[in-house]
């Protein structure tokens, strides 16, 4: 029985931190007070079943619980006074979905605090929104509990003395949230899709809490373009997780993997995502990438994809995003389309700007195989090496360069 | 009579479960298809989640055109999640299929329907 009920709690969290935090000002109250709500509801729904509104039954105890703390606490003087006219005795309903929306927005947006640096970001909002424990966290980044602790707390600190403002915000503010808080789901998703370095190429508990809060953000945005375009970018990714690595461990290009372990349920859904989000609006980093992952999964084959669609929608990503490692992409679609001769020259331009990029390298080295120049791919797959390669990506260019040994051996 | 088995509940309580309890729903629902399929044709459909829906809202006049609407939607405390469809002799027997795949993740509507035409294949 308590399986389904951790299931609804985590799912209500969210939403119900997120008010909790408005009422109480304090995100560790919020916490206290919601994970007290929780136990009772144990016991309470265990005997006679969930109510028909768990959110509102787990914020009104919630809610007494917390000011039972308050009452009790040392902190009491301190937060009474900055807001005693709000803990009056909160009915039992739901909460207005337009401010619930503004408060889960909020508490994302806590999380993207500009003293904390991206790491934390996540590691907080992991932490604050999604309830994972400090050990689950820790091991999603490959740290030390102990150390994840710290990094919390230290986080947390300086939230709370640089708090982000309480009122509704203004359109324009709510954009800017928004935004940044897309973009950190973005970059919580990408942490654990492709590992900075390490022994293991995908952290999967990262890419579905990012997958989890981006769901979120489009159950409160539902008319929001660009934030059904990210979930559609992450769940397409997210479908090529067990096609990515081999049963070796090693990694797998997008050419190579076996398209039939991609997940199907996955792509679907995306792609209804992404219709839904082509229609509301054509221009945004998210649906550029969504579409070119939805070329790729819609592919049956890697021969039949269709290149020069990617290719464009590459360049409309550059204009907006003139980025190097976007523009490694364009080059890398252009390889397709125009032969690896005319890719080794486009990548002249980005030599510079992407020397300590290990992806150039590898892209490269495969470029310069193809063409048999295998003394230069050897070059920049050893160059590859040096650049703290993940364990599986280090097995693939390992193979890549006793190929073109192997080549050279014979001439 | 055709009688609909229709699932309710809150999107994200299934996927938030621990691997063995999805697998302990998800082989009530093989079941009640195995069952389904032994007695003669049935339909089942699991919907996409609310989010990805789109709203078609009648015009306002005559002249106008239908209203297309992507949201927000009101905050529903349950949703529909999917359905079930198949001839039963009467409703005891949709209860008793319906049973099936009771859990606490979801409530569960049995209500009589009737024909109204279409063909669909899974292919």
């Amino acid at each position: 029985m308590s399986d389904w009920l951790e299931a609804t709690f985590t799912e209500q969290r969210p939403r119900a931190i997120a008010a909790l935090t408005r009422v109480f000002r304090d995100i560790d109250l919020a916490e206290e007070a919601f994970a007290e709500a929780c136990v009772k509801a144990l016991t309470v729904w265990g005997t006679d079943g969930a109510p028909r509104d768990p959110l509102a039954w787990l914020l009104t105890t919630a809610r007494n619980a917390g000011l039972d703390h308050l009452r009790k606490s040392q902190r009491r003087a301190a937060i009474l006074s900055r807001h005693s006219e709000e803990f009056q005795p909160m009915p039992a309903e739901t909460p207005d979905p337009d401010e619930l929306r503004d408060d889960v927005l909020r508490l994302l947006f806590i999380c993207c605090h500009p003293e904390l640096d991206r790491q934390d970001q996540i590691a907080v909002a992991l932490r604050v929104i999604l309830g994972l424990s400090v050990a689950e966290i820790a091991s999603g980044f490959l740290i030390k509990p102990k150390t994840m602790e710290q990094r919390i707390t230290r986080a947390k600190r300086k939230i709370a003395e640089n708090p982000v403002a309480f009122e509704t915000p203004t359109p324009q503010e709510r954009g800017v949230r928004l935004s940044e808080v897309s973009l950190m789901i973005y970059l919580m998703f990408n942490e654990g899709w492709s590992t900075s370095s390490g022994p293991v190429q995908m952290k999967l508990t990262l890419c579905e809490e990012a997958i989890r809060l981006a769901r979120l953000l489009v159950r409160l945005f539902p008319a929001m373009g660009e934030q059904s375009a990210l979930l559609a970018l992450l769940l397409l990714q997210h479908a090529r997780r067990h096609a990515r690595i081999d049963g070796d461990g090693k990694l797998v290009t997008l050419d190579d993997q076996d398209r039939s372990l991609w997940d199907r349920s996955n792509i679907a859904e995306a792609m209804a995502l992404l219709q839904k989000a082509q229609r509301i609006n054509h221009r945004g980093i998210y649906i550029i990438q969504a579409t070119i992952a939805a070329a790729h999964a819609s592919a049956a084959t890697s021969d039949k994809t269709d290149w020069a669609l990617i290719e464009s929608h590459y360049a409309a990503l550059y204009a907006l995003q003139p980025t190097p490692v976007v523009r490694l992409n364009q080059v890398a679609a252009q390889a397709k389309l125009h032969g690896p001769h005319f890719a080794i020259n486009a990548l002249e331009t980005l030599t510079e700007d992407l020397s300590t990029y290990r992806w150039f390298h590898a892209m490269r080295g495969g470029l310069l195989q193809e063409i048999g120049d295998h003394r230069a791919a050897i070059k920049a797959f050893e160059t590859v090496l040096t650049l703290t390669p993940t364990a599986p990506e280090r097995a693939a260019v390992t193979d890549k360069i006793a190929i073109s040994q192997k080549e050279l051996s014979h001439l | 009579m055709i009688y609909a088995i229709t699932i309710y509940g809150e999107p994200g309580v299934f996927e938030a479960l621990p691997k063995g309890r999805q697998d302990d729903v998800m082989s009530r629902h093989s079941a009640l298809q195995d069952a389904l399929k032994n007695r003669g044709a049935f339909v089942s459909m699991k919907l996409m989640p609310p989010t990805s829906a789109v709203m078609v809202e009648p015009a306002r006049n005559d002249s106008a055109a239908p209203l297309i609407v992507d949201g927000p939607f009101a905050e529903t405390k349950e949703n529909f999640l999917g359905f079930y469809a198949a001839d039963f002799k009467d409703l005891d027997e949709a209860l008793e299929y319906a049973k099936m795949i009771s859990s606490p993740i979801a409530r569960l509507e049995v209500r009589p329907v009737a024909w109204a035409g279409g063909a669909l294949s899974s292919d």
